[in-house]
């Protein structure tokens, strides 16, 4: 029986071991980060199909390459804010899965449209003991002023996670609340919930109506 | 929402009146619009920031025809310039605009921004012939974002109600005042030739409207309402403009 467990063990290091060679270096959150956005563009540059707008492929490299650093949960709570409390946990499930869709093919979207900008990593501002901190970037391009994206981090037991993206000061989780909180008012978190659905199920339909 | 919403808001609009009409087109529909906002006073419920929502969706909807007849469209030929002519446009913007810039970091009191502008102007108006070329950034002199409705927020002026400009979208109440007095000092509202001065302030808006091509989808497919997604939106940009891209970290209330 301790041997079965030892092996089980042995077993779980290794995938483990495994898994953390394919995936990004998550020790410190800045080089967390930037190995995420190099490896995003490296692909992006490559790809004619997510260049030429295969919303798809995007979606797709997304969910491999980047949401395993998200927390979705944390997100979402961010984004409904004082209502979150009321939500049932089913609730909370059905809403961080509907806002997570969402994100994921807005912004999925963006990434058809990156064209050689280059991007600089600015110096991570934070003590070793900080278990929360905020990843300063610039997306600099020809003939305009950079633009600022920041991350903010979250240490976790499982590592670093994302849990907001400001882009040139927005963040584009709590940009949802006073969206979110008028469908809460108006129809309870079950309405927030449908009108979310709804929306996703809309991109769906344009989407499936462009090819 | 507080009933006292308006009262700033009027304070505003007197000040706005008392200004000397200088004769420029663009401050008249935005006095139009601040003294309609009045009428839409009585508004209850909502955002807190917004008072005046019922008339400020009305413009938003306006704005958003206008656009997707007029604006859009001709922001869309634009783009088929190849880039090189495209990031002269903006360049020659850029350089127009870099003394106002250059000024208002100055009363903001970052002296070193401030010549810094003043050295790009310096630069790309004669090594970057007529500001066409940015020979400044590739110097090490960067390009900064300024304008009057910045440097009052450095002062602590506070934004007042939000409103939504008649073409021009987004803005708040210190922000209008900012923009006029913005535009009495604009290089190209100085040209007395008016088809000089259209055809400037036409190709200044297509290119900046061509340069949210893109952006714009990102924000239809994000929204359930665009209307209060591009309003949280412009809060958070200004906010973040006037603090120089630091504004004040504060922990969420709402974030257990």
């Amino acid at each position: 029986m301790h041997k079965i467990a030892s092996l089980f063990a042995a077993l779980a290091l290794s995938v483990g071991v495994q898994f953390n060679a394919l995936a990004a270096d998550v020790t410190t959150p800045d080089a967390l980060v930037k190995s995420v956005t190099d490896d995003v563009i490296t692909i992006v540059r490559q790809d004619k199909a997510i260049q030429s707008g295969d919303t798809r492929k995007a979606v797709e490299l997304v969910e491999t390459r980047v949401l395993p650093y998200f927390d979705f949960a944390h997100m979402t709570r961010l984004a409904v804010g004082r209502d979150w409390k009321t939500a049932s946990p089913e609730q909370k499930t059905v809403l961080t899965q509907e806002f997570k869709t969402l994100l994921v093919r807005t912004y999925s979207n963006a990434l058809t449209q990156y064209r050689n900008q280059q991007i600089d990593f600015k110096p991570l501002k934070a003590k070793p003991e900080d278990t929360d901190v905020v990843v300063r970037t610039e997306v600099r391009q020809p003939g305009a002023k950079a633009v600022q994206i920041d991350y903010n981090l979250e240490k976790q037991p499982e590592g670093w996670k994302v849990y907001d993206v400001l882009v040139a000061g927005v963040s584009l989780v709590t940009n949802y609340r006073d969206d979110f909180g008028k469908e809460v008012r108006a129809g309870g978190i079950d309405g927030l919930i449908k009108s979310l659905k709804d929306k996703n199920k809309q991109l769906d339909a344009t989407a499936s109506a462009k090819k | 929402m507080s009933p006292d919403g308006c009262r700033p808001h009027r304070k505003h609009v007197t000040m706005i009146k008392d200004k000397p009409q200088s004769g420029s087109l663009a401050t008249r529909p935005m006095v139009l619009a601040l003294a309609l906002a009045l009428t839409a006073c009585a508004s209850t419920g909502g955002h807190p920031k917004d008072p005046f929502e019922p008339l400020n969706r009305a413009t938003f909807s306006f704005n958003e025809t206008a656009d997707k007849y007029v604006m859009r469209p001709v922001a869309e030929v634009y783009d088929y310039l190849p880039l090189p002519i495209k990031v002269g446009v903006g360049n020659f913007f850029g350089n127009l605009g870099d003394v106002w810039i250059g000024v208002n970091n100055l009363l903001q009191g970052k002296f070193v921004d401030g010549l810094s502008d003043g050295g790009r102007v310096l630069v790309n108006s004669t090594v970057g012939i007529f500001g066409l070329f940015d020979v400044a950034s590739d110097m090490g002199l960067e390009k900064h974002d300024e304008d009057l409705g910045q440097t009052l927020g450095s002062w602590g002026v506070g934004e007042g109600p939000y409103i939504v400009l008649p073409f021009l979208g987004p803005s708040t109440v210190r922000d209008s005042v900012g923009l006029i007095g913005d535009l009495q000092v604009d290089p190209v509202w100085q040209f007395d030739e008016v088809a000089v001065r259209n055809s400037l302030t036409g190709l200044r808006l297509t290119h900046r409207r061509a340069a949210l091509l893109g952006a714009d989808t990102t924000a239809e497919q994000a929204a359930l309402d665009k209307y209060g997604y591009m309003r949280s939106f412009y809060l958070q940009y200004r906010l973040n403009q006037v603090y120089d891209g630091q504004p004040p970290r504060v922990k969420d209330p709402d974030d257990e």
